[in-house]
């Protein structure tokens, strides 16, 4: 199993990760060692094997529905650059 | 032949219900709808380095709850999974929902149809996962304002099989949809606030053909009358594209209400691909059949067997059940007001399908904000019953209760309205009718039945007005009869 350039462009695309054109050809090798060692997995037979959904079998304790947090606002905001009437300001999504 | 009957609509929708928790689904920031941008926006809800979610409980059980209302599979384990986007009202880069092992899987509600027929509309799952925040595009030149207060608001995400044909029948399944949630009392049903909205996935296909056409998902529904008016375009639409030669793209439409149009939304650059996997911060939770049996036996009279047992034990129509059981906030008040009348629930549904109905609606308030409450109808009602007021002087009371002038008693006495039975008096009256009316009186002695009976409207009339409205309407009949006819 090997990847080509457009598949690179496409996963650095989803990951918004801006790549170097000269460092795909690296990526293309290293990332199809993974995908390889994946299909050696794919190889084994698993058919009566329920898929784990996390590697500790243990199970999830949950939440009593109490609101317990506090208008933080402008701690929060003292990180942002933009903002404005309480918003947080982004370049324009939509025209 | 009319082109609409040579193609077969089909249409499935995605609800998203907004739970109603007083908390988020994985922190502890408030729910409250209406609070200033990013006041109830906590570290978890901004997505902040090193924070972790914590499942809230209340989801998971309002979830099972809907599970078990619509007779679906509830696993024993359900796994949460990251939905992976880049949009600024998400900031974390994914949203937490369900993938594989939904909450919820294989249910079905029955609808009914144009024709009156029931039809079984299947739900293939009902998931569990985050709201997003939500972005203002208007008020910023230059930018889009995000306000992250609805981040990490609890949704459940309702999806049926393509089970409808016309828009009429996805309007009947989510209305099915929307009271069920009510009376589960796991949404408040708001759809102006967005509590409850909609997608539909509309396609058309010829009449024989067997496999689906090619679909497209209408968002921004938020309303029962633009959902049913989006549905109708867009099968218009389609068919018009089909039948000049084109094909249908796959693509999502935006439905705009002032132009009662859908259209395209700017196609991303690429198809969506969501890489689906399990959250590693958050562990597989545990359904014991404790829990679903103890949430089961919460679960309230569901609104079809209510709508049956009226028509049955309270022998009301079905036309009056299925009003009453339309809102739970509706059948709750109908129910008070029938036990303060001791069962007495025809006149019961009237008065509230009528003059509180007509009242409630011309204000805009809800019935559980009502001045006139079920206690202080049922107490009106009781004083039609027992003949203290006439039907007609009860409107009257009624509008002063509406006023807020006081309870049904003490505005009879203070306006002097309680119904004169005494039958001495009522022919005292009728007497002073006869002898200032003599000369139709004549009349009425040499007429034909037809006309005698138009006589008697006359006279009854002049002797309500006489007693101010006042007089036992059936006595007054009753008497002025004998007294003319003698």
């Amino acid at each position: 199993m090997s990847l080509d350039k457009s598949e690179i462009q496409k996963i650095a695309w989803l990951a918004r990760l801006a790549i170097n054109e000269e460092d795909i050809a690296n990526y293309c090798h290293e990332l199809a060692e993974i995908v390889n060692m994946m299909e050696q997995m794919n190889s084994v037979d698993t058919t009566d094997i329920a898929p784990l959904a996390h590697p500790l079998e243990v199970f999830s304790r949950l939440r009593t529905d109490d609101v317990t947090e506090t208008n933080q606002r402008e701690n929060f905001q003292s990180n942002t650059s933009e903002k404005k009437d309480g918003y947080y300001l982004v370049p324009k999504v939509i025209e | 032949m009319n082109k609409l009957e040579k193609w077969e609509t089909v249409i499935g929708l995605e609800i998203h219900a907004q739970l109603s928790t007083k908390s988020k689904i994985f922190s502890g920031a408030s729910t409250n709808y209406g609070a200033d941008p990013n006041t109830q926006a906590c570290a978890v809800d901004l997505g902040l380095p090193g924070v972790l979610p914590v499942i809230n409980e209340e989801a998971i059980q309002m979830a099972i709850k809907f599970g078990l209302a619509i007779n679906a599979k509830i696993p024993k384990t359900s796994v949460f999974a990251r939905k992976n986007y880049f949009y600024p009202d998400l900031p974390k880069g994914y949203q937490i929902s369900q993938f594989e092992l939904p909450i919820v899987s294989n249910g079905h509600i029955e609808i009914e149809t144009e024709n009156k027929k029931n039809k079984t509309i299947r739900i293939t799952r009902a998931h569990l996962e985050e709201d997003a925040g939500k972005s203002n595009h208007d008020e910023f030149i230059g930018f889009t304002g995000i306000d992250l207060n609805r981040a990490g608001n609890p949704l459940l995400e309702i999806v049926s099989e393509p089970d409808m044909s016309n828009a009429k029948e996805a309007i009947s399944y989510l209305k099915k949809i929307h009271t069920l949630v009510c009376y589960l009392k796991i949404c408040d049903g708001n759809m102006q606030e967005g509590s409850f909205r909609c997608d539909a996935n509309v396609s058309i296909k010829l009449k024989k053909q067997k496999e689906l056409g090619t679909r497209t998902e209408i968002k921004n529904l938020n309303s029962f009358k633009f959902i049913e008016s989006a549905i109708n375009y867009e099968i218009e639409r389609q068919i018009n594209v089909i039948e000049s030669d084109k094909t249908v793209v796959q693509e999502t439409r935006l439905y705009d209400s002032n132009k009662n149009e859908t259209r395209s939304m700017r196609s991303k650059e690429e198809a969506n691909d969501y890489r689906y996997f399990p959250d590693p911060d958050l562990l597989p939770i545990l359904i014991a059949d404790e829990t679903k049996e103890a949430i089961k036996k919460s679960i309230p009279e569901l609104p079809d067997v209510k709508c049956k047992r009226y028509q049955k034990e309270l022998a009301l129509s079905k036309y009056d059940s299925d009003n009453l059981t339309s809102n739970p906030d509706i059948a709750d008040y109908f129910e008070e007001t029938i036990k303060i009348t001791n069962g007495n629930a025809k006149i019961c549904a009237n008065w509230i399908m009528g003059d509180l109905s007509a009242s409630l609606n011309k204000k805009n308030i809800a019935i559980k904000n009502s001045p006139v409450s079920a206690k202080m109808l049922g107490d009106l009602i009781n004083l039609i019953i027992d003949k203290t007021i006439s039907g007609k002087i009860a409107k009257t009371v009624f509008e002063a209760m509406w006023n807020g002038e006081g309870n049904a008693i003490s505005i009879i006495e203070s306006k002097d309205l309680k119904q004169v039975t005494d039958s001495g008096k009522i022919e005292k009256i009728i007497d002073e009718i006869i002898t200032e009316n003599s000369s139709q009186v004549e009349q009425y002695k040499n007429s034909s039945d037809e006309k005698k009976q138009k006589l008697i409207g006359f006279f009854v009339g002049q002797i309500m007005k006489k007693s101010k409205g006042k007089a036992n309407p059936k006595q007054v009949n009753e008497l002025l009869k004998e007294k003319l006819d003698n």
